[in-house]
């Protein structure tokens, strides 16, 4: 039944990518030659304006361009063009080290002020306050302060993973249940082994989902980050194409964008699985 | 005498008079031949030029004793039997180099126009290496970026509207940190450009309630539009709306129709045309021949820190001004800066720039050799314009010491210099008046040109 259901799942997916395409070949058709122009006037013009053809690349045009990207992902023909698998890594370098350095701070002090409950009540307004603020309002601070791009973008990764990290630390270890630590208790754990071998494996679950919407969040802000920032990254990539207005390459990086969030997702996701308990 | 005149030339007039014999004296032939960065054949050539004729000019420094010595032998037997005693083949090298740079690798910022293509075409055409420099040109997202940036000191110099590094030093829009302008990079190639449903709107008068996109608030289009606009009768503040919109959105948001048109850039406005979304109405060089719009800027205390890393840096970027002045390299230039590691656009696009034979998207072509143009010297007749359109339009309040910034930030004195001792010869003054749009402009009188006009903001 599962095998069928997923089976029957997938064909319709393929079918409404068909669909999906088939639609965007159709409305991107170029509509014939337009008004007439001298030949040699038309030789200083664009496809546009000659041939009538769209603004907005077909899917075809998009396909031979991501053939193109992907036999050579890793050319690199100076500092402001290099291949999308370069670019790629500079966005999951900073992405990653900005999310790591969240995740030194969140998950401790996370761990501190869910176990205090006087610590959660006092840091509490602060909290609310800085977490609905959009991580690239940072970022004109951060550059002022920090002086240097690339640690702002860091930074800026930083600032916005840590809130829904924290916060659910917090929850997952206010929550543990109380019959559980008081257990723990009755039997005279000491608080740091009460702290990894009943409140930590108690609240992992909770732990990892604030993480895994961390990462979804981290991996929005990069490519607006870079964008501002320039230089490297695929942020960078997509502003520079838009400069270009190559609409086909920006494209191609909304699609890498997406396939590489999901990855990230997937990883996270199969971590959560790790640890989840029956109850 | 010239610097850069042939020493061996027994015929040269005496003192008095100029090269050519039409003028007075020399200075008066270098204001009258109004064209300052006419390069030389060849730089080992230009080089050797300077070096052998200040050898020359050592061993007899009264003119008529050198030239009764050439008559008596010809010239090439002089330079012959200079060059068996003196090495000027290693003496021409040893003045090409100058003083060894304090800091090789340099990286300077540039935005993806044609306004910068001796900043970037000097990196591909080995411009930055003959000075002896290892510089990277890093592609920048914004006229804010690049200022921060260059603040910040991730970059030591950088590409910059020729207003910015005025602002910068006033402390507008930023902190106050002494800036300088040591060579600016382009002279006109910027335009107006209008959407194609403006085609029969090409009177100023009717533009009321049109919205326009500028680079930047701190930009020689923003202050030329303005003047366009109210020497025709509109007030910029009131009649349109100015909106500030990085170039490559100018086109995107005329094709969306958020916009009636720009004063942009160029390959901006080419690109609107080549798109066809847009017509040129008006190259810039019709408001103003010869007006400046972007330079080359650098912090002052990077010239403090290091002093020959800067000169060779203006060094490179006159020598590649000077390049692009010449018309019969603009096309081999439009190759160098087209791929996607520079300016990033379609060849065709640029050539029409760089070569100003272009299409003007109203089916017709055009021809202006002059459509841009390459002029690295600062002038500061220039600074103290863009001060005066500063104040008229609000952006500075009260008294302006208009000579005391403009000699502050434009480096003419240095940039003279250099170019002295690289053989091309600098006009003799830092001022020179010019008209916009058939009004003079006085440099010694900028308070009395600001009174003279009607339309600004109050202040």
């Amino acid at each position: 039944m599962t095998a069928s259901l997923r089976l029957r799942a997938g064909l319709v997916s393929l079918v409404l990518l068909a669909a999906f395409l088939g639609i965007w070949h159709l409305a991107t058709r170029s509509t014939g030659t337009t008004a007439t122009m001298s030949p040699e006037y038309a030789k200083l013009m664009g496809l546009t304006a000659t041939q009538g053809k769209s603004a907005m690349p077909g899917p075809l045009d998009v396909g031979a361009k991501l053939w193109e990207h992907l036999k050579r992902p890793f050319y690199d023909n100076g500092p402001n063009d290099k291949g999308l698998g370069i670019q790629l890594g500079y966005s999951i370098a900073r992405v990653g080290t900005g999310y790591l350095l969240a995740v030194l701070v969140a998950i401790p002090l996370g761990f501190l002020i869910g176990m205090s409950p006087l610590l959660s009540k006092a840091l509490d307004p602060f909290i609310q306050v800085l977490k609905p603020i959009s991580p690239l309002a940072w970022m004109p601070l951060a550059l002022y302060t920090i002086k240097d791009s690339s640690v702002s973008a860091i930074f800026v990764i930083f600032i916005c993973s840590i809130w829904p990290m924290l916060l659910n630390t917090v929850f997952g270890v206010a929550s543990v249940r109380k019959e559980w630590i008081n257990v723990a208790r009755t039997l005279e754990v000491g608080t740091v082994r009460r702290a990894f071998t009943v409140i930590l494996p108690a609240a992992a679950p909770t732990i990892l989902t604030g993480m895994r919407i961390s990462i979804g969040i981290a991996w929005l802000v990069i490519v607006a980050a870079e964008m501002l920032v320039g230089g490297t990254g695929i942020g960078y990539f997509v502003w520079n194409e838009w400069n270009n207005l190559s609409i086909t390459n920006v494209i191609i990086a909304i699609l890498l964008i997406g396939i590489v969030g999901m990855l990230l997702d997937q990883i996270l996701a199969r971590f959560t699985r790790m640890v989840t308990f029956p109850e | 005498m010239s610097t850069f005149d042939n020493p061996f030339d027994p015929n040269r007039k005496l003192r008095a008079g100029c090269v050519c014999g039409q003028h007075g004296s020399d200075a008066e032939h270098e204001q009258a031949t109004a064209l300052y960065c006419e390069p030389v054949a060849s730089e080992e050539k230009r080089y050797e030029g300077v070096v052998a004729s200040a050898l020359m000019r050592a061993m007899f420094p009264q003119d008529v004793a050198r030239r009764a010595f050439l008559k008596s032998v010809g010239a090439s037997t002089a330079l012959a039997a200079l060059s068996q005693f003196f090495p000027i083949k290693t003496a021409t090298e040893v003045f090409a180099q100058a003083g060894a740079p304090e800091k090789k690798d340099l990286k300077v910022g540039f935005i993806p126009i044609t306004c910068a293509t001796p900043i970037i075409m000097a990196a591909p055409m080995g411009f930055y290496a003959k000075h002896g420099l290892n510089v990277e040109v890093v592609k920048t997202a914004g006229w804010a970026v690049i200022r921060d940036k260059t603040i910040n000191k991730e970059y030591d110099a950088a590409h910059m509207l020729a207003p910015m590094p005025i602002a910068i030093s006033l402390g507008l829009g930023a902190n106050a940190i002494p800036f300088t302008v040591p060579a600016i990079e382009n002279i006109n190639g910027q335009g107006i450009v209008l959407a194609s449903k403006h085609k029969d709107k090409r009177d100023p008068k009717d533009w009321k309630g049109l919205k326009f996109a500028i680079p930047f608030d701190y930009s020689m289009h923003n202050y030329l539009l303005r003047y366009y606009l109210a020497e025709h009768g509109l007030d910029p503040d009131t009649d349109v709306q100015l909106r500030s919109v990085p170039p490559p959105e100018m086109v995107a948001n005329l094709r969306a129709d958020n916009i009636d048109g720009f004063l942009a850039p160029d390959n901006i406005c080419q690109r609107a045309i080549y798109d066809g979304v847009g017509f040129m109405h008006l190259l810039s060089k019709e408001i103003w021949d010869g007006h400046p719009c972007c330079s080359f800027a650098a912090s002052r205390e990077f010239i403090t820190s290091a002093p020959n890393s800067f000169a060779a840096l203006t060094r490179a970027i006159v020598d590649a001004t000077a390049f692009a002045s010449k018309a019969e390299n603009r096309k081999q230039i439009a190759e160098a800066i087209a791929p996607a590691n520079y300016i990033n656009a379609p060849v065709t696009v640029l050539e029409q720039v760089l070569t100003g034979t272009y299409a003007d998207g109203l089916g017709g072509v055009k021809t202006d050799p002059k459509r841009v143009d390459f002029d690295p010297f600062p002038w500061q007749s220039f600074a103290v314009w863009m001060l005066t359109q500063m104040k008229r339009w609000g952006q500075i309040k009260g008294d302006v010491d208009y000579k005391a910034v403009a000699e502050q930030v434009y480096l003419a004195t240095d940039t003279k210099k250099l170019m002295t001792e690289m053989g091309l010869t600098p006009p003799a003054s830092a001022y020179k008046s010019f008209a916009v749009m058939g009004k003079n402009f006085d440099p010694a009188k900028p308070e009395d040109y600001l009174a003279s006009f009607k339309i600004r903001k109050a202040s």
